[in-house]
């Protein structure tokens, strides 16, 4: 990616479509700072590689190492959320400030690209770091498992998920899982089941709110016209997608079609009325799922109306 | 909290510190023969402690070293004998130095041997025996962050794990048949300090560090006088359970080559596991299989329990701890740090 220095313009996104991959370059100090000179910037940018070089930064104990994060991987990603996708976020305010909050999100996009804009948006909009749970495949990955621990993810496990709340952080959900992000482009924006309720159980225990968050864009991204099963089950995979593009354009496939995102954050919905033993309790545990999954489904309804066409006119 | 609890202090009080020839085992005992409420510190190892030559100047301090194997019919003798009323457990051994036997051999019919000693002694009350964090495995399907009631995912089939998993379990026997002696395991992070020699500690003692490709493992260290001063104040009181012990905080393995100022060489699996083939051959690093596992996975403990129980934090943090490390052989290579600042310089002329 060619753009994260600064430009600022504001043509449309498919017009440049860069086609490097990582392009982090050490961590550039964005425009952010704001008002800094470029004396000072450099000064900081020695500073970050010699804090890097010489391993004198903290890792959490999930692995999580913040200004990796901040600088290198979501500094690469940025450039995705605002000018390809040009997401917008609504309902910031319905996620706590400083407590801890379970966000429980619509999966989709046959690869989890959406997952790593709800990142962005929390980071970048509401300032807090998005501790997501991911499946089990992604920390088999020699380096997308450990990458996905430095930037703050860890396993999708009761223990785990206990842990982030009791520390009073925003932790992240796809509760469809495979399901929600494998299925064909025919059944976009319908929600697949919802796993086992697992997270519901890990909000009441903690006694914190779940946010249903619904994310609109990610269907069109790479829509999954077919599957080869027997190849998907050769490599270990859930499925391996057919689209438009992959696998007929080689890698050139991988590139995500710019389709226009919405990311809302609606009502908080309360769990610390109930007991933390009532998490042990499968009917209070399945109402509470299905509760959520029907408000998800609505807010994602409603979202899609307000977004209208995913591409601008002149893409199709 | 107090070390001692009171009404306890007329009695005199024997304690019996096995695997004394080690490092750790040896600081634990001098350690105790410096607490006046001790009369006698007993110390039993299969091979008498290293020559008075090392920093530790008189070896074993007012320790009397009886050597003697953990199987053999004599330490029941010992322990009857001496009155032994306290009985610290360190002798595991966590590398298959004469065999893979021979080490199962010790680690687990030792400890059956000396636990049926201690369930016939009247006199032995406590006992302290060092475990390992190991027993949780490593795995990229486990919990992140293992509490002492965590199941491990996959049960370890290799030598240290396998064994410390079995001394366990036999601690557990144990104390449901003598309800009336206090059994405390601890389940030691990796030691690390100055004086520590492990697999480990070797490790990162090599100019070149190979790495496995693609995997970047939390590690957590405890620092050596953290491990001597928990295992003292479990002798020296009865804290009953199961505690993880380890310093604050994690370092991922990249971090710590970092910093060592050693350049790190990542290699695919198979061929890490050909190289520390290699060099287990060579005798630079020995490496047993779940440390391999190690380091891909890697594995972090909570710590909270034993903080609660000793009111007591460890002093050093992972990170301390290791830097602790570093300082006594000669600190980091101090390369990567002059490029950066030498290209700071350059630069900024320019600027």
């Amino acid at each position: 990616m060619d753009d994260f220095q600064g430009r600022r313009t504001g043509e449309s996104a498919s017009e440049r479509m860069g086609e490097g991959t990582d392009g982090s370059a050490g961590g550039s100090t964005d425009g952010s700072a704001g008002g800094s000179t470029a004396d000072e910037r450099l000064a900081e940018l020695f500073a970050f590689l010699r804090r890097r070089v010489t391993g004198e930064y903290e890792v959490d104990e999930f692995g999580f190492d913040p200004e990796l994060n901040e600088k290198v991987l979501l500094e690469a990603l940025r450039p995705l959320y605002r000018r390809w996708f040009r997401t917008e976020t609504l309902g910031l305010g319905n996620v706590p400030a400083d407590r801890g909050a379970l966000i429980v999100a619509n999966h989709s996009g046959t690869l989890p690209v959406d997952a790593l804009m709800l990142q962005v948006a929390v980071h970048d909009e509401l300032g807090r770091p998005l501790r997501l749970l991911g499946a089990h495949l992604v920390y088999q990955l020699p380096v997308l498992g450990h990458l996905a621990r430095k930037s703050g993810h860890t396993l999708a496990c009761p223990e785990d998920a206990d842990r982030l709340l009791r520390k009073g952080e925003v932790v992240g959900v796809f509760p469809e899982g495979f399901k929600g992000i494998g299925k064909p482009f025919s059944e976009r924006y319908r929600l697949q089941r919802f796993g086992r309720g697992g997270f519901v159980a890990s909000a009441i225990r903690a006694g914190v709110p779940i946010i249903p968050c619904t994310i609109v864009g990610a269907e069109e991204i790479y829509p999954k016209i077919g599957d080869i099963p027997a190849l998907a089950r050769l490599l270990g995979l859930p499925y391996l997608p057919i689209t438009p593009l992959f696998p007929w354009l080689g890698p050139l496939g991988l590139l995500p079609l710019p389709s226009k995102w919405l990311i809302e954050f609606g009502e908080p919905i309360r769990t610390d009325e109930y007991a933390p033993e009532e998490a042990d309790d499968p009917m209070v545990v399945f109402d509470l799922t299905d509760h959520v999954r029907e408000t998800v489904q609505r807010q994602l309804d409603a979202l899609r109306l307000r977004r209208g066409p995913a591409f601008p006119p002149i893409v199709l | 909290m107090n070390t001692h609890t009171p009404g306890e202090a007329s009695m005199a009080r024997t304690v019996l510190v096995t695997g004394v020839s080690g490092h750790i085992g040896a600081r634990v005992a001098i350690a105790l023969t410096a607490d006046p409420e001790i009369d006698r510190v007993i110390g039993v190892d299969t091979a008498p402690p290293p020559s008075p030559a090392g920093e530790d100047g008189a070896v074993l301090g007012r320790t009397e070293f009886v050597r003697v194997a953990l199987r053999s019919p004599d330490l029941v003798q010992v322990i009857r004998d001496a009155d032994v009323d306290t009985v610290v457990h360190l002798s595991l051994v966590s590398g298959p130095g004469g065999g893979r036997p021979a080490m199962k051999e010790h680690n687990v019919i030792g400890t059956m041997q000396l636990l049926a000693a201690c369930q016939r002694s009247a006199t032995v009350r406590r006992v302290v025996v060092r475990s390992t964090t190991a027993v949780y495995g490593s795995s990229p399907h486990a919990p992140a962050v293992f509490t002492e009631d965590t199941e491990p995912v996959e049960v370890s089939h290799s030598g240290y794990a396998r064994d410390a998993t079995e001394v366990e379990t036999y601690v557990r026997g144990f104390a449901r048949r003598r309800p009336d002696v206090t059994t405390t395991t601890l389940r030691f992070a990796t030691f690390m300090g100055p004086g520590v020699d492990s697999p480990l500690t070797s490790y990162f003692s090599q100019p070149v560090l190979p790495t496995v490709l693609g995997f970047d493992p939390r590690l957590q260290f405890v620092h050596e006088d953290d491990a001597v001063e928990v295992l003292c104040r479990t002798a020296g009181a009865d804290h009953p359970g199961v505690f993880n012990v380890a310093g604050d905080g994690v370092l991922l393995l990249s971090q710590c080559a970092r910093r060592t100022g050693r350049p790190v060489i990542p290699m695919p699996s198979p061929a890490f596991r050909f190289v520390s083939g290699l060099a287990r051959g060579a005798r630079l690093v020995d490496f047993s299989p779940e440390q391999l596992a190690l380091m891909s996975h890697g594995r972090a403990v909570d710590t909270t329990r034993l903080a609660a129980e000793l009111g007591w934090r460890p002093k050093y943090s992972t990170a301390a701890a290791f830097d602790d490390f570093l300082r006594s052989r000669g600190g980091p290579g101090d390369l990567p740090r002059a490029l950066v600042d030498w290209l700071a310089d350059f630069v900024r002329p320019i600027s």
